[in-house]
């Protein structure tokens, strides 16, 4: 369906357990639960290379700032490279902002997927929940498959998800801090909640909050400055879909409790088993 | 060819004339040659809204070190270039203070600088007070600044004009390029000039392809540019007689991540800018002037009593890497120049065909098309950039450049790029 490619495959690591593991949304299957926003790339050439190091297949877009129309622009990057476009509204301070922008973006990229974002002020560029949820209900009313932006506040985000959002994307953080997940108590609680996937979305800086996301119990994790802005993009790419990955298979493992008192890992004594 | 009027014949025509296309002609000039240059709007583009900033060393990317290496050596050709133009090019030794708004700015600006210094250049820590001594105008809560001496300035425009003065009104040729004429019939192929768009012809022995964004719709290119326009806004303002001067050094800062500029003009102006936008429109953006205004005030508090007198938006031409497209092209690309068509309307398959279309064998990957060279793609950089694109122009002219400039060759992308044709292409908006 125009520019969005067939998913395509192996953005997973060569690890069966992952393979057997994709993220769905929307009905739509991928191998790799990095999503990948594109603000900040020095260079488009840089942007590539990062988005192929880090395994994604699907990658967010600010409609505002980028045209699809022009020659040679980063849409027809993802087009080359395979990778899904997830249109966002970023930049969009009303309901009807963002509402305008995603109907400009479906109608542009011929997908009715957007990643809703209302922001409430430029100084902490945090969504704004009254907007947030009317803008969630108009789209949806529109026939748009909304992935709603939202702070970690655990009764917006179920607000968000009754009203038809196919996925809920609490912040760890504001956008470009790097601050990682603030009240990760709050991300679980939204995980324990949702009946549809939740991205952490804004705040990574580096591969642990990543992977703290994902062992949080994040279905998929949004994040584009910590590797745009990072000194080495493709490294950093590297490492988020490592990260990732290895939160994702820690979170199915099933951890051990932490105790007080050391437990040596093998028995030193000839003592029954009690396991 | 037949049915063409000629217009004359030059020894090089160079397309466009912007900063780097009379940058071209004016050291092609000098070096002997005769020149003609092709634009129906002399300075008009990018040029127009340029800074002139002259910022090999605060303009450093991480990992872009071959665009290092080409800035740095522009950047040290600069005032001999300007030399002989004289006063009225408006070059200036005015150094470069980077400017820090926050501590996350600073810390930002010092991890660059740490690198910057591995690569030799030379920036130096001033701290607070130091930098609001030279330059009592700065925000007293700034967080830190670096101070770049090797970073210069030159006012575009009059750059512009004081080499259309020194080329003279012939050596102009106020029409549109339509296209690069062939000699179809040559062993090897081969450019032979440019066709005009009232349907003359200008016959020359070597062609340069210097027009920026232009060089998308020009008739004949051997290979696809992969140029895309990079939108900016730039502001003009007077300062008042009693603040003046406003700053004495070019003022670069990080604001909350943002970066902003304030050239000071001999004049008692002073250019602010600039913003980088891919959304399409060529309009000046309201946001874009508020934001630039916004963090410029941050930085130099004054900013507010200025006479805001221009706003100016214009496309950069970009490419993938942010590095210029700079040489010769392969000789391997000749046959697909042959259907004439735009370079953007064309698929790849017609520029693999050059086996039966009669280039020159190139199995040492050394042959090139002769009569045409390319210098277009320059993206921020075009001002600083434009004395080490003429001598390499004139080099390649003379015969061969340098070795390392083969990094900046504008065929480079030629096997990467066009693709699309195997999934849709996004839906063109009108």
């Amino acid at each position: 369906m125009g520019i969005q490619p067939e998913t395509r495959t192996g953005g997973a690591l060569s690890e069966p357990l992952l393979a057997a593991d994709p993220f769905t949304v929307d009905g739509v299957a991928f191998g790799s639960r990095l999503i990948m926003g594109t603000g900040g790339a020095p260079s488009l050439d840089g942007l590539g290379e990062a988005l192929e190091a880090s395994g994604t297949e699907l990658t967010t877009v600010a409609m505002r700032r980028f045209s699809p129309a022009e020659q040679g622009s980063l849409f027809e990057l993802l087009v080359e490279k395979g990778i899904r476009v997830l249109p966002n509204t970023a930049g969009c301070f009303t309901a009807r902002d963002a509402v305008l922008t995603a109907e400009l973006a479906r109608e542009a990229l011929e997908t009715d997927w957007v990643k809703l974002e209302v922001i409430a002020d430029e100084t902490t560029l945090l969504p704004d929940p009254i907007e947030l949820a009317d803008a969630t209900e108009q789209l949806v009313d529109r026939g748009f498959k909304v992935f709603a932006y939202t702070n970690d506040d655990p009764v917006l985000a179920r607000r968000l998800e009754q009203l038809g959002a196919v996925a809920v994307m609490p912040l760890g953080a504001p956008i470009g801090t790097g601050l990682g997940i603030l009240n990760p108590h709050n991300i679980e609680l939204i995980v324990a909640r949702a009946e549809v996937p939740v991205v952490l979305d804004a705040g990574i800086g580096t591969a642990s909050d990543a992977a703290l996301a994902m062992e949080l119990g994040c279905d998929a994790v949004l994040l584009a400055t910590a590797v745009t802005r990072a000194q080495d993009p493709v490294r950093m790419a590297a490492a988020f879909r490592h990260a990732v990955a290895a939160g994702r298979l820690a979170a199915q493992a099933g951890r051990i409790p932490r105790r007080e008192h050391a437990l040596a890992s093998s028995p030193m004594e000839g003592r029954a088993q009690f396991l | 060819m037949d049915g063409h009027e000629a217009a004359r014949r030059v020894d090089v025509a160079v397309i466009g004339a912007g900063v780097v296309g009379l940058g071209i002609a004016w050291e092609v000039a000098r070096s002997g040659r005769s020149v003609a240059v092709v634009d129906p709007a002399p300075g008009s583009g990018a040029s127009f809204a340029a800074a002139g900033m002259l910022a090999a060393v605060s303009e450093y990317h991480y990992q872009e070190e071959d665009l290092l290496g080409l800035m740095l050596a522009s950047a040290r050709r600069w005032a001999e270039f300007a030399e002989p133009l004289g006063a009225q090019a408006g070059y200036q030794r005015t150094p470069t203070l980077c400017v820090a708004a926050d501590a996350a700015d600073r810390r930002a600006l010092a991890d660059l600088r740490a690198v910057q210094e591995a690569h030799g250049l030379d920036v130096r820590a001033l701290g607070v007070r130091k930098a609001r001594s030279l330059e009592p105008l700065l925000a007293p809560g700034i967080s830190g600044a670096f101070e770049i001496t090797a970073d210069h300035q030159v006012d575009p425009r009059r750059l512009v004009a004081a080499v259309l003065d020194r080329l003279g009104p012939d050596a102009v040729i106020r029409e549109r390029a339509e296209g690069l004429v062939w000699a179809d019939d040559a062993q090897p192929a081969r450019v032979t000039g440019v066709r005009l768009a009232d349907g003359r012809e200008l016959a020359a022995g070597e062609t340069i392809v210097a027009n920026g964004l232009g060089a998308r719709e020009l008739a004949g290119l051997p290979v696809q540019l992969p140029l895309r326009p990079v939108y900016g806004d730039i502001l003009r303002l007077r300062v008042p007689p009693p603040l003046r001067p406003l700053v004495t050094a070019t003022v670069r800062g990080l604001v909350r991540g943002k970066p902003v500029y304030v050239v000071p003009r001999e004049d008692g102006t002073v250019v602010i800018g600039a913003t980088q936008r891919e959304d399409g429109s060529d309009a000046v953006s309201a946001g874009g002037v508020y934001e630039l205004l916004r963090d410029a005030q941050a930085l130099v508090p004054a900013v507010a009593e200025l006479e805001l007198y221009e706003t100016t938006a214009r496309a950069r031409p970009g490419t993938p890497d942010n590095a210029p497209l700079l040489g010769r092209v392969a000789a391997r690309f000749a046959a697909g120049a042959r259907a004439g068509v735009p370079a953007g309307g064309r698929d790849e398959g017609t520029v693999r065909g050059a086996d039966d279309g009669g280039g020159p064998p190139d199995a040492a990957g050394l042959g090139h098309i002769p009569g045409l060279i390319v210098a277009t793609g320059f993206f921020r950089h075009g001002v600083l950039l434009t004395p080490a694109a003429a001598k390499i122009c004139v080099e390649l002219l003379d015969g061969g450049t340098e070795e390392r400039w083969n990094a900046f060759r504008p065929d480079r992308f030629a096997h990467e790029r066009g693709r699309l044709d195997q999934a849709a292409a996004p839906r063109r908006t009108a």
